[in-house]
Formats: C-alpha cells, sequence, structure tokens
C-alpha cells in the first residue's frame, strides 16, 4: 500500500509542473559558484518578456534530454507579488526545469555580478562550467542548437 | 578560398564592432531630431536650446515597467520642467512586433494620463538606434552645453522599478538637482532590468 502510494506520488509529481521559489541574490551567486555540478545553465526572463517565453521550450527540451552534468536553472524576474501569475504560467506550459523568482529590486546591486557585459536586457543565458572556470554569457533570444554549442564551448 | 575566409572574420569583427560601438556615451554630444508628437505637430531637440537641459526617456504603453514607472515619469516633468529641465519621452517600438504601441494607442496613453510633455514616435527607430536605447523605460539625461546637448547620465530612474516609496537613490533627480547647482554628478551610469524595444525586423 506503501509502495503503490509512493509511486502514485512519483507519477502524480511528475505529471505535475515546477513552482516557482522567491529567492534573493545570495542563492544565484552559489548557484554560480558552486561546484556541485558540472556545468549550469542559467536563463534570465520574465512572463511580460515575449522572446524569453518563445526561447523556454529550448530550455524545457535541455532539462528534460538531462544530458550528464548539466543542470538548468530559470531565473525568474517578474516581480515577487507575481508570483501565482508566474506559477499559473509554469502549470499553463507544464514546465519541469527548476524556476527562482528572484526578488532582487535594486538592479545595480547584483547585475554585475551575474555579468559586467550585461546591459539589463533580457532574455540573457549564462553558462558556467565550474570545473574548467570557463563560462558564457549571451544576451540575446537563443535559437535551436544555440545552448547545445555554447555548452560544447565551456567543456 | 582563404581570402574569403579573411573577409568573413573581417566583416564578423567589423559587425560585432559597430553593434558594441552603437550609441551615446556620457559624454557624447547629442545630434538633432525631430518626431512626431501625440498633437501630430512635430517636435525637435533643438525646440529646448533655451532650457538648461532635457531628461530624454525611451519608453512605451506596454512594458511593466513602463506601467510602473508612468507616475515617476510624469512627475519628474511637473518638478523638473518649471526649473528648465523637461522630459521628453520616445516610443520606438515596433507597433507590429508589439500591439499597444502604435500611434492611436500613444495618443491615447497621452490623454488618458495628461502627459504635460511631448510622447514622440520614433517610427524609423533611428533616434533609438543613435541614442543606444536598449530598453523601457530608458534614461538620458542630456545637459545643455554652450550650443549642444551633452549626456550627462544614461540609465534607470531610481534603484526601485515596482515601488516608487521603497526607491532610495534616485538616479535622474540627483543627476538633475546635481547640474541645476552646478555640482559633480554623484553618478552617470546605472544599469536597468526592463523590456526590450521592440526592433523591427532588418
Amino acid at each position: 500500500m506503501k509502495r503503490l502510494f509512493l509511486i502514485l506520488l512519483f507519477f502524480s509529481s511528475a505529471a505535475s509542473a515546477q513552482k516557482a521559489s522567491i529567492v534573493k541574490f545570495n542563492v544565484l551567486q552559489k548557484l554560480i559558484e558552486s561546484k556541485e555540478k558540472n556545468i549550469k545553465v542559467i536563463n534570465f526572463w520574465a512572463t511580460w518578456c515575449a522572446p524569453c517565453v518563445k526561447e523556454l521550450p529550448l530550455f524545457e527540451a535541455l532539462n528534460a534530454s538531462r544530458p550528464d552534468g548539466v543542470e538548468v536553472t530559470l531565473i525568474n524576474l517578474d516581480f515577487a507579488d507575481k508570483i501565482d501569475k508566474v506559477n499559473s504560467f509554469l502549470a499553463r506550459k507544464n514546465m519541469k526545469a527548476t524556476v527562482l523568482l528572484l526578488d532582487e529590486i535594486d538592479y545595480n546591486k547584483w547585475i554585475d555580478k551575474v555579468d559586467k557585459s550585461w546591459s539589463g536586457a533580457m532574455p540573457a543565458t549564462l553558462i558556467v562550467n565550474s570545473s574548467t572556470g570557463k563560462r558564457r554569457f549571451v544576451e540575446r533570444e537563443l535559437a535551436e542548437g544555440d545552448l547545445e554549442k555554447l555548452i560544447s564551448e565551456v567543456k | 578560398m582563404k581570402v574569403f575566409f579573411l573577409l568573413s572574420i573581417g566583416l564578423m569583427v567589423f559587425v560585432a564592432a559597430t553593434v558594441i560601438k552603437t550609441g551615446y556615451d556620457v559624454g557624447d554630444k547629442v545630434s538633432e531630431f525631430k518626431l512626431k508628437n501625440t498633437d501630430g505637430k512635430f517636435v525637435s531637440l533643438s525646440d529646448f536650446k533655451k532650457e538648461k537641459g532635457v531628461i530624454v526617456i525611451f519608453d512605451c504603453n506596454t512594458c511593466p515597467f513602463s506601467k510602473a514607472y508612468n507616475d515617476r515619469i510624469i512627475a519628474l516633468n511637473k518638478k523638473y520642467s518649471s526649473q528648465g529641465f523637461p522630459v521628453v519621452a520616445i516610443n520606438a517600438n515596433d507597433p507590429e512586433k508589439s500591439p499597444g504601441d502604435s500611434f492611436n494607442d500613444m495618443v491615447d496613453q497621452a490623454k488618458k494620463n495628461k502627459y504635460d510633455f511631448p510622447y514622440l514616435v520614433d517610427e524609423t527607430q533611428g533616434v533609438a538606434h543613435a541614442f543606444g536605447a536598449t530598453n523601457t523605460p530608458h534614461v538620458f539625461v542630456l545637459k545643455k552645453e554652450g550650443d549642444n546637448f551633452v549626456v550627462a547620465y544614461i540609465g534607470a530612474i531610481d534603484n526601485n522599478a515596482h515601488d516608487a516609496s521603497s526607491a532610495d537613490k534616485k538616479y535622474v533627480e540627483e543627476v538633475v538637482d546635481a547640474i541645476l547647482q552646478s555640482k559633480p554628478l554623484p553618478t552617470t551610469k546605472t544599469k536597468a532590468i526592463g523590456c526590450g524595444i521592440k526592433w523591427k525586423n532588418v
């Protein structure tokens, strides 16, 4: 019975979409600097940003394919009081990748810590290889195949 | 083949360089522009030559950040136009990419919110490109120096897009106050998350 319950729980959680958690910059910083996984793919987006929404399926596909040692994190930059809107967006698109809503409204305190070249425009994507120390930062909408290319560049 | 390869590299470097080098930097002289206002009349930068400066804001009707800053933009003009430092808002969004930013929508927006400053349409996006504007709202504080307008500040209005009362660094106000009092500028450049300008497909 317990086993059945666990199986059911597994399937229900596998079928339900991701919910966003609200975080501060220290969580993002730890993620960028952590040595835990091999390559981190970090995408900055918002529900109101049309080109961001358009490229999200690329990150979802990468996350679903679970390539060895690659961790996908979607950093949402909607205002924190819009979390319900974000969660219903994630449910509607049935998204599975990890989503963190970064609640840091004083952008000039942290934008440069992500990457000095970032003007603040979205979408933006940071790819970090904690083993080699190599990183790539792109401030534009990605096309099919771009993510794989960027990942191979930091290997 | 090798020549072709070198040429393509050269072209890529050139393209990359032009992408990076577009737009004004702090200290640059601003070229004259002339754009249509929501009342149908044209407004030029030189119309403001008697002022001490101009707060140019690339803005739009649709972006959540523009909506959040709308009252603050209106307040900036109320506070500074009488001191010789008016606001000029420019909408450069391609209405095909951003329905809600058509000229008629701009006219409605200006009427509904009682804009007492120009809200200009940058149909060709030439002025936004010349400035190097990327986001909305994206501010360029221009200071009158002799016969020219010179860029004094580029960036965000303040440090809290969401809540005006929680903003404890009012970048634009501090810069304009400093110019009006002939003091050194506290900040000349900030960055801001915002909606990218909706560029036309080229």
